[in-house]
């Protein structure tokens, strides 16, 4: 008798325990808005939620690409100098008018991000390794192309960072709906089972003849042209390219939004909207601590901690 | 007739087949070989065409500078060997690097002591945490000690006023000496490197902590099944890895008389292609000490000479870098896989 009131305790706990690690982040997301909502002055504006959308606007398009990459057991550590390279291509190309500028970059940030996933797939290099070889020559391509800051004057930048409809910024509103797109391609199409098939098990899926390859390729693909999509939203925010610190420790805020919205490291499994809310949590968390004059040592030291705390809790579920 | 006589022709055959298979062996040898020493075949090289293209190459000044600035990164990669060879990554080193030569700086107003044990306790701790965390809580290393180096950068940080105060060494100290001083006309750092290098190997090679090093990279179930203790390993080689970012950084704040907050982005993936270059395999379980000092003077040398081209200015720096990481790993992964065929 007790020892059967001791299993439903545990099967009880267990339970607990699994919905918070799956829906955690929302509950964190709700109470770091009501800590707001009753802390922080001038907070419930419709302004002010404007600029935190349009902050978070980049930082979730790179973790929809870095999502898909941990989905396959992978990382990519490039992001942030795609971002760079993207920002620098833009200017660069900005006077053939700003489609042309646009294709460019995300072009560009295709071919690092195929450059990525043929390391991966073809040659076996290992994830972290390949895409750090990139990370390291990304950036400097990027100061190759572009050494140092520029404006950008540009009226159709300028209304891509700006402009809104019905008071929802652009930036936002793409960012969104690549989310969507993200969610819907990883749960109702066949390239999205084959890459959570593969991220599951990669002999397993070789074995089922899946396109491991192919996959893997396009993963790193998309993660790249995120990346640069996201450099050039970024650009178009700050009308300005800096291709020094555009995208720096960006490959760490896009995985800790990842892994706080619950997609495990050891792969197989994909949380699109885990990841957005995961992105939201840290804006809110970095915004609450620099609202409240925290300096940026401190927030810096909060981030990695709730990184640690995130991983650790997600723990279980890959042993399991 | 027994059947042990029956059975015993099977083993004559697979012995004629394995006999087949040795014929190529050359070539396998040769592919090993280059694994192994294609760094250092690499170096000389690079240190011929170098010495031929520029007049300045090899002059005392530049190979001094070569050799001090070689030796700061050189006590990094040793501890990154240590961390590469269990199979795991410490991306920490770089902070932890800045956050030594920081703390090294400050403390250096109390004497060489507190000025040398202040950075090694601080990033040491740090090293500690990364090592429970990724073997005692079984986290991914690259995710630990990627917040590691979040959190350190932060502390550095808090400690110099958000990055703008920059604690000066008295040039009159003997700690002052440690990073400018020269002994037989080589700076001391260098020395120190060089010691280090040299007990690292032995340690590596000779004790009973360096096999258990080999054995949690080569196949952890396995290690933990023949009784290594593979969780204090792998907490040691964190630790290291910690101990010598800080000491590094140290020396480094010794040398430049300043604790530079600026320094040591990008450090962790220097460290991590000098270690890789030299053929340590990112797999772990193989690896060796000579090879990263290899690595790290190779890395060394091609800074140097893109340096002196005058036209190309850092960023260039970056580009080789990442496609010669790229080209090595490629190379390894292709030597690797030829490797395992016999």
């Amino acid at each position: 008798m007790t020892q059967l009131t001791l299993g439903r305790v545990t099967a009880d706990r267990d339970r607990l325990r699994r919905l918070l690690q799956d829906y955690g982040v929302y509950l964190g997301v709700a109470v770091l808005l009501l800590v707001n909502v009753a802390f922080t002055p001038h907070f419930l504006s419709a302004e002010n939620f404007r600029t935190q959308a349009v902050q978070v606007a980049p930082v979730l398009i790179v973790a929809l690409g870095m999502a898909l990459a941990i989905g396959t057991e992978g990382v990519d550590l490039s992001v942030g100098s795609v971002m760079a390279l993207a920002t620098s291509l833009v200017s660069l190309y900005l006077g053939y008018g700003p489609w042309i500028a646009l294709l460019v970059a995300v072009a560009g940030g295709l071919v690092v991000g195929l450059a990525n996933g043929s390391l991966i797939a073809f040659v076996g290099v290992q994830p972290i390794v390949a895409t750090l070889a990139l990370m390291v020559a990304g950036r400097g391509l990027a100061l190759v192309l572009l050494p140092q800051l520029k404006q950008v004057h540009d009226p159709g930048m300028a209304a891509l960072g700006s402009g809104a409809v019905l008071g929802v910024p652009y930036l936002v509103l793409i960012a969104a709906g690549l989310a969507l797109l993200t969610a819907f391609v990883v749960r109702r199409t066949t390239f999205g089972r084959q890459l959570l098939a593969l991220g599951d098990s990669r002999p397993a899926a070789r074995l089922a003849g899946l396109p491991v390859r192919r996959v893997l390729i396009l993963v790193y693909a998309a993660s790249g042209a995120f990346a640069a999509v996201a450099g050039v939203l970024a650009t178009a925010r700050l009308t300005a390219s800096d291709p020094t610190s555009l995208g720096t420790l960006m490959e760490l805020s896009a995985i800790t939004a990842v892994v706080v919205g619950g997609t495990p490291l050891s792969g197989g499994r994909v949380r699109i909207g885990g990841t957005v809310a995961g992105a939201v949590l840290i804006q809110l968390l970095t915004a609450t601590l620099i609202k409240h004059d925290l300096p940026p040592s401190w927030t810096q030291i909060a981030q990695a901690v709730v990184i640690v705390l995130a991983v650790y809790a997600a723990r279980e579920r890959g042993k399991r | 007739m027994t059947t042990a006589d029956v059975r015993d022709p099977a083993p004559q055959a697979v012995g004629a087949e394995e006999a087949a298979v040795d014929a190529p062996r050359p070539a396998e040898r040769l592919s090993a070989l280059a694994q192994q020493h294609g760094a250092l075949v690499t170096l000389v090289l690079a240190v011929l065409a170098a010495a031929l293209t520029f007049e300045p190459f090899l002059t005392a000044d530049n190979l001094q500078n070569m050799a001090l600035s070689s030796a700061f990164l050189a006590v990094v990669a040793l501890g990154m060997t240590f961390v590469i060879v269990t199979g795991g990554i410490d991306l920490s080193v770089g902070s932890l690097f800045a956050l030594g030569g920081v703390l090294a700086a400050w403390g250096s107003q109390y004497g060489t002591a507190v000025a040398l044990l202040l950075p090694l306790a601080v990033c040491g701790l740090i090293g500690v945490l990364n090592g429970v965390l990724i073997a005692r809580s079984r986290l991914a290393p690259f995710i630990v000690t990627l917040a590691a180096m979040l959190g350190a950068r932060g502390l550095l940080l808090a400690v110099t006023d958000e990055g703008s105060q920059t604690y000066l060494v008295d040039k009159s100290t003997f700690f002052a000496a440690l990073g400018q001083g020269r002994l037989l006309g080589v700076g001391v750092p260098v020395w120190i490197a060089l010691v280090l290098f040299a007990a690292g190997a032995l340690v590596l090679r000779r004790t009973r902590f360096g096999q258990y090093v080999y054995a949690v990279g080569g196949n952890e179930d396995a290690a933990a099944l023949m009784g290594a203790p593979v969780a204090r390993t792998k907490i040691t080689v964190y630790t290291l890895s910690g101990l010598c970012a800080g000491l590094a950084g140290a020396l480094n704040a010794a040398w430049l008389v300043s604790g530079v907050t600026i320094l040591g982005s990008g450090m962790e993936l220097e460290a991590i292609s000098a270690v890789v270059i030299g053929g340590t395999l990112l797999t772990g379980g193989s690896g060796f000490l000579s090879g990263s000092l290899v690595g790290v003077l190779l890395l060394k040398v091609i800074q140097n000479v893109i340096n002196q081209i005058g036209s190309l200015d850092s960023a260039y720096q970056q580009v080789v870098s990442g496609a010669f990481l790229a080209v090595v790993v490629i190379a390894q992964t292709w030597l690797g896989r030829r490797g395992r065929r016999t």
